[in-house]
């Protein structure tokens, strides 16, 4: 009897991967010189994937180091899905755990900025409220309205190294600057309109962003925001927000009775 | 039945669209011009790629040409893809869709290349059914495209022109017939690519794509690289196969040192001309 075509396909992805196919029709093609173009073209493709949602890592590492690691990334996490413009989501843990990039504590922040920028650029379209939106608002109706965050907004504190600066200036194409401070940053990418843009937020505007995504109403997600950062100027926070088109909607509920 | 070259009559001599080229993609105005994309790369939420996309067919006739659907992999098409690809079909409405003879997805995992298979009673039968619930959930017809080959595979009960044959006989699909990967496919596996051509059902032809190619480092074997200007034999089999089917939409691709635009849009002048040479002589 032959063997399936299910058989088949489990020893030739075998033998892509390296292993010993258990299937003497793939054996036979394994074994022509030909059998390389597909191992080729399958990890060049994941590579290449990579490559172009991780910019800013590339540049930083170079691209004869990135191609490496992507490639040992790849064997160890072929895409689960057939959309390649979101291979990479775990690339960014993949690079905190990959012993050769051990010196380099800022890599997967950079590379997780890099992956937000994937997600924002293909996020759902949607409008996004401004300020004067809130203005209309009277102060009661605000403390209880929940602010929904943008699809298309990304943000994260890093609590150990200036990741967003170190990722801005590769993205940008720029030099680090040489008064980087190595302090704690956050960042928020966004896409008011067609561009994805980005600017450093503070741990309060952080916390904030978080409340607001866990569904708190405008009081509690302040409340939270001021204990990471008591200091901090809330009106001046969400103003910013605002303006880089992280809140979707103001979502007004009725008074308590 | 209508007849599918007639269909699709307003499709001339197309080119795969590039992000590069979006603004160019929209400005342009020539008689037949079309585009092709992969879905793949327009199956998400939102934003500006799937924005320019919409833009350029508010112009122009647009081609979806899959590359993940995986229709020779022994299991069913993956349902979420399918529905995906059709929410991408109502949104710009392509006057093409069109998929591989091969596979890549299998077992939870994406493998990206266009993988090959014995051509088996079993793989006829899966290879059908998988096209007949694609084209059933999509609600229209699809072109499955011959493949690159790289390879002499064991244990085939099919010659490929015959069970292509065989798949649009119970299926319904049409074919794309990419002259590159019988250019390609004749010189690595020495076979005659005219008999390849000569074999292929006329009928059934929907679409055609032209490409370049490369030789791989030893020099054996060609590579379907898509990274340069279409061979003079690839040109002399079009005419040949435009010669006995008359004209059919014919797609440029185009995926690697992608040149400037007014660079593709010679090569597509000079494909336009061959459908127009044969126009003439159909009309004749």
């Amino acid at each position: 009897m032959t063997p399936s075509l299910a058989s088949f396909q489990d020893a030739f992805v075998d033998a892509l991967y390296g292993r010993a196919p258990h299937d003497s029709r793939v054996a036979a093609m394994a074994a022509q010189p030909g059998f390389a173009v597909y191992r080729n073209t399958v990890f060049q493709g994941c590579v290449d994937a990579l490559e172009a949602n991780f910019p800013a890592v590339m540049r930083l590492v170079g691209k004869e180091w990135f191609r490496a690691a992507a490639a040992e990334y790849a064997a160890q996490s072929p895409p689960t899905q057939t959309q390649l413009l979101h291979y990479g989501n775990t690339f960014p843990d993949f690079l905190a755990a990959f012993e050769p990039a051990e010196s380099l504590p800022y890599l997967p922040g950079v590379a997780r900025l890099d992956y937000f920028w994937v997600e924002a650029h293909s996020a759902l379209d949607e409008a996004h409220v401004t300020v004067g939106d809130l203005a209309a608002a009277s102060p009661q109706e605000l403390e209880r309205a929940r602010l929904r965050v943008h699809p298309a907004a990304r943000w994260r504190w890093f609590a150990h190294e200036p990741a967003y600066t170190i990722w801005r200036a590769n993205r940008e194409g720029v030099d680090v600057p040489a008064d980087l401070v190595w302090e704690g940053e956050g960042a928020l990418l966004a896409r008011p309109s067609s561009k994805v843009v980005w600017q450093p937020i503070s741990i309060g505007a952080c916390a904030f962003l978080d409340a607001c995504a866990d569904g708190c109403d405008l009081e509690s997600a302040a409340n939270q925001a001021l204990g990471r950062e008591p200091g901090m100027d809330l009106g001046h926070c969400v103003s910013s927000l605002l303006m880089a088109g992280a809140i979707a909607q103001v979502e007004k509920r009725p008074p308590m009775a | 039945m209508v007849l599918p070259h007639l269909t699709s009559s307003a499709l001339g001599a197309g080119l795969g669209l590039k992000p590069q080229h979006y603004e160019d993609a929209y400005a342009v105005a020539q008689h037949g011009l079309w585009f092709e994309v992969h879905p793949e790369n327009y199956m998400v939420d939102g934003g500006p790629r799937l924005a320019w996309l919409e833009t350029i067919r508010s112009r122009h006739p647009l081609s979806l040409h899959g590359v993940s659907l995986s229709l020779a992999a022994d299991k069913e098409p993956d349902a979420a893809h399918l529905q995906r690809l059709k929410t991408l079909i109502e949104r710009v409405e392509p006057a093409l869709v069109s998929e591989h003879l091969a596979w890549s997805a299998w077992r939870d995992q994406y493998h990206p290349d266009l993988l090959p298979f014995p051509r088996t009673q079993e793989a006829l039968s899966r290879v059908c059914a998988n096209i007949g619930r694609t084209q059933d959930t999509l609600g229209r017809r699809m072109a499955i495209e011959n493949p690159t080959h790289y390879l002499t595979i064991p244990g085939h009960d099919w010659s490929e022109t015959d069970f292509l044959s065989e798949v649009v006989r119970r299926t319904g699909c049409g074919l794309l017939v990419d002259i590159n990967n019988v250019f390609v496919s004749a010189h690595n596996l020495t076979i005659d690519p005219m008999s390849y051509l000569d074999a292929i059902a006329a009928d059934a032809v929907m679409e055609i794509h032209l490409a370049g190619h490369s030789a791989d480092a030893d020099g054996m074997l060609l590579i379907d690289s898509h990274d340069a200007a279409i061979n003079e034999g690839v040109w002399s089999l079009y005419q040949y196969l435009i010669d006995r089917i008359g004209p059919r939409p014919v797609l440029i691709e185009r995926d690697d040192k992608v040149p400037q635009f007014p660079i593709l849009l010679d090569e597509r002048r000079r494909a336009q001309s061959v459908l127009d040479g044969a126009s003439v002589g159909v009309a004749a």
